[in-house]
């Protein structure tokens, strides 16, 4: 067999179930394609029901593809069992093996395999250690804490020295403060293991926090792939710009071209320019525009504004003054809502003619408070850098 | 907008809010009698359950003949049994200790068998149920509890003629093969009503167990038969002793299929008490009936503790 490029590759799978009224077929994976390279740390991140958890069980072996290709290393693997694939899987309840202790649980595999017992009672020792349980060896699951289980889960799997990992929301049953200390202690292992995980979850943070690459899902069709960076910056649909972070979504229609931005014009008094992306809509058409609410910023349009170095300007003279930057829009608007949240204060201003299109806006507080906080109703100046804004057809 | 709503409130600060004491008291008196009813309904309803056992146990150790006024203590009718003696007044051709011995290993051996048929097949029904998948599995599934409901002289009649059909057809074959009521007949009669109970109880344990594990029995590398030895048997063993020991408790104690599809030679316990009874009723029946309960209450016990054994476990 010849080296193959990926790991793991799905060719156009697609999985149906029986309806639950028995009356048709339910697509819960459609026409999925992706591939995932060796050594890679790559998240499933879709919110309930969109297929993530059913593509991670046909790699796994405990769901057939419907029709399409699984690839593990190069080989087709549709007709292998779970037994017999060099994949292993850290279930979201962990599914230890109640009626043994946690060195029989990491053996058991050792000892499907044929290991002898003593080899396998080492290495299982040695994955414990791994994990940072060594000290847990001889007690049973329910002896030992939610997060001390996911370890002998984890260590279980890892014993196995699979080619790749599969996780299934391994955090989800963690509370907050471990959860996310587990985040960084899995990226760290993944990367001193180099083994591929591919892990699934509903947590965006945590998609962004661990992977290398996240593929977003709704609806069993996968979205988009890319860096958590790429994902987040620049979404490729509503749904992803919506599921990860928070957005302002803008309808409007658009009227022209400037540049390398289109030009949308919200209402009939006001417009605003958009990254189009590959395939731009036609003129006239009705589309949304999306920017993220940290890339806006607001300064008060009767008053002063304070510089970084203490100084103090008059609005309109820094109004005139960040309008020499060509990729800077100002548009005027009016505080509707202002919640302090502790980091940030988020702002909600209407913006346009009748001040009816509602931009979120968040402010991070670090200075004084007193110097950044605007008040309901207050006549504000909105501005961002055009770059942020995207047109979304889809 | 809605503030003016808002800024009405149903009641004013500071307003005064008054009680109705007269009410309070009259339905704190309900609550009252409430709880007192609570207490005793149980009572009443355990006093017709127990009452009737309890009798018949204080009275195993009356020092007297007949079974109506207490004279004192004895265990004269529980060495009565085991001395081949028995009381006054019962004809003792129908009694001897070696009779009653017999029926006594008859009924074990006749336990034990249905219990290890039963279980086995009724863990594998179990198994079926809650894991397959096969057309007609609901309608199964459904009546699996049929022989729990419907009347045992029901099922006694239709085995007996079953059997008769049976051995009507074997014995007409001029084989040389007769065939006959015994050991055979009672065991299968009893194995046929065993397996909805057994299964009842394995299923409820399969059912209870998260499938996930059997998943990942697999992943790491166990097929299907070394999955079911190494992590589901011993996760449902619980339940499969549970329900073999309920098996064994209903064989022992059954007397109606029994005594329907019974030959000659192969007299259970029940039906020997039965027949010591034909006459009259002898102080020794209650002693031999003591120790019956005592037998069938470990047993149920066990069974019990074995089905709430790890049950909310995982």
């Amino acid at each position: 067999m010849t080296q193959q490029p990926y790991d793991v590759e799905l060719i156009n799978v697609i999985k149906e179930f029986a309806s639950p009224r028995k009356d048709g077929l339910v697509r819960a994976v459609d026409d999925v394609s992706l591939q995932i390279s060796d050594g890679e740390f790559f998240a499933l991140l879709g919110p309930s029901g969109c297929g993530k958890t059913t593509t991670l069980r046909m790699i796994a072996g405990f769901e057939d593809t419907s029709s399409g290709q699984i690839l593990i290393r190069g080989n087709a693997v549709q007709d292998v069992p779970p037994f017999h694939r060099p994949v292993n899987t850290v279930f979201q309840d962990y599914a230890l093996f109640p009626h043994m202790t946690a060195l029989q649980n990491v053996m058991f595999g050792l000892e499907m395999e044929g290991v002898s017992r003593s080899e396998a009672k080492q290495r299982a020792t040695e994955a414990l250690e791994l994990v940072q349980l060594p000290q847990a060896a001889d007690r049973k699951p329910r002896q030992l804490s939610g997060g001390m289980q996911q370890r002998v889960a984890l260590a279980r799997a890892l014993v196995k020295r699979p080619a790749v990992l599969l996780l299934d929301e391994p955090l989800s049953a963690l509370d907050l403060k471990l959860r996310e200390d587990m985040r960084y202690e899995l990226k760290a292992m993944q990367k001193t293991l180099g083994i591929t995980f591919i892990f699934v979850t509903h947590d965006q943070e945590e998609a962004m926090t661990m992977a290398d690459r996240i593929a977003v899902m709704d609806r069993g069709k996968v979205l988009q792939v890319g860096t958590p960076e790429e994902i987040y910056e620049t979404p490729a649909t509503m749904f992803v710009a919506d599921f990860i972070g928070e957005t302002n979504f803008l309808r409007g229609k658009l009227v022209g071209q400037e540049g390398q931005y289109g030009v949308i014009e919200l209402d009939s008094a006001t417009t605003m320019r958009a990254m189009c992306g590959e395939n731009p809509p036609a003129k006239g058409v009705e589309t949304t525009v999306a920017i993220r609410p940290e890339k806006l910023t607001l300064f008060p349009v009767n008053g002063q504004v304070k510089y970084p170095d203490g100084s103090f300007d008059t609005a309109e003279a820094y109004r005139t003054a960040i309008l020499k930057d060509p990729d800077i829009e100002v548009r005027e608007g009016t505080i509707r809502q202002a919640v302090y949240i502790g980091t940030d204060t988020r702002y909600v201003v209407g913006i346009g003619k009748d001040r009816n299109m509602e931009l979120t806006v968040r402010l991070q507080n670090y200075g004084l408070r007193s110097d950044a906080f605007f008040e309901k109703g207050q006549a504000v100046y909105v501005f961002w850098d055009s770059e942020n804004a995207r047109v979304l057809t889809s | 907008m809605a503030d003016s709503a808002l800024h009405s409130p149903p009641l004013h600060t500071g307003q005064e809010i008054e009680f109705d004491r007269a009410k309070i008291r009259r339905d704190m008196i309900i609550r009252r009698i409430g709880k007192v009813g609570m207490a005793f309904n149980p009572i009443f309803a355990y006093f017709f359950l127990w009452a009737p056992i309890i009798i018949l146990v204080v009275f195993s150790f009356n020092n007297a003949e007949t079974v109506s006024v207490w004279r004192g203590f004895t265990t004269q009718w529980y060495q009565n049994i085991f001395t081949n003696a028995l009381s006054a007044g019962t004809e003792s051709a129908r009694f001897s200790t070696e009779i009653m011995l017999t029926s006594v290993g008859n009924s074990l051996f006749v336990a034990l068998v249905t219990t290890i048929i039963s279980t086995v097949i009724g863990t594998m029904v179990a198994m079926s149920l809650v894991r397959g998948n096969f057309p007609g599995k609901s309608v199964m599934d459904a009546v699996l509890y049929l022989p729990v409901v419907i009347p045992e002289i029901t099922q006694a009649i239709s085995l007996a003629v079953f059997f008769r059909i049976v051995f009507d057809f074997v014995n007409n074959a001029n084989d040389g093969l007769r065939a006959a009521p015994g050991f055979g007949t009672i065991i299968i009669g009893h194995v046929a009503f065993c397996i909805s109970y057994v299964t009842i109880v394995v299923r409820a344990r399969f059912a209870d167990m998260n499938p996930r594990l059997e998943e990942a029995a697999r992943d790491l590398g166990a097929n299907e038969w070394r999955t079911f030895w190494r992590v589901t048997f011993p996760l449902i063993l619980p339940g499969v002793i549970a329900g073999g020991l309920l098996a064994f408790t209903i064989s022992l104690d059954d007397f109606i299929v029994t005594f329907f599809v019974s030959g000659i030679g192969t007299t259970t316990l029940p039906i020997f008490v039965y027949g010591l009874l034909k006459t009259r009723v002898p102080p020794e029946i209650n002693a031999i009936s003591t120790l019956m309960l005592v037998a069938s209450t470990v047993l149920v016990g066990v069974s019990l503790i074995m089905q709430g054994r790890n049950a909310g476990k995982n």
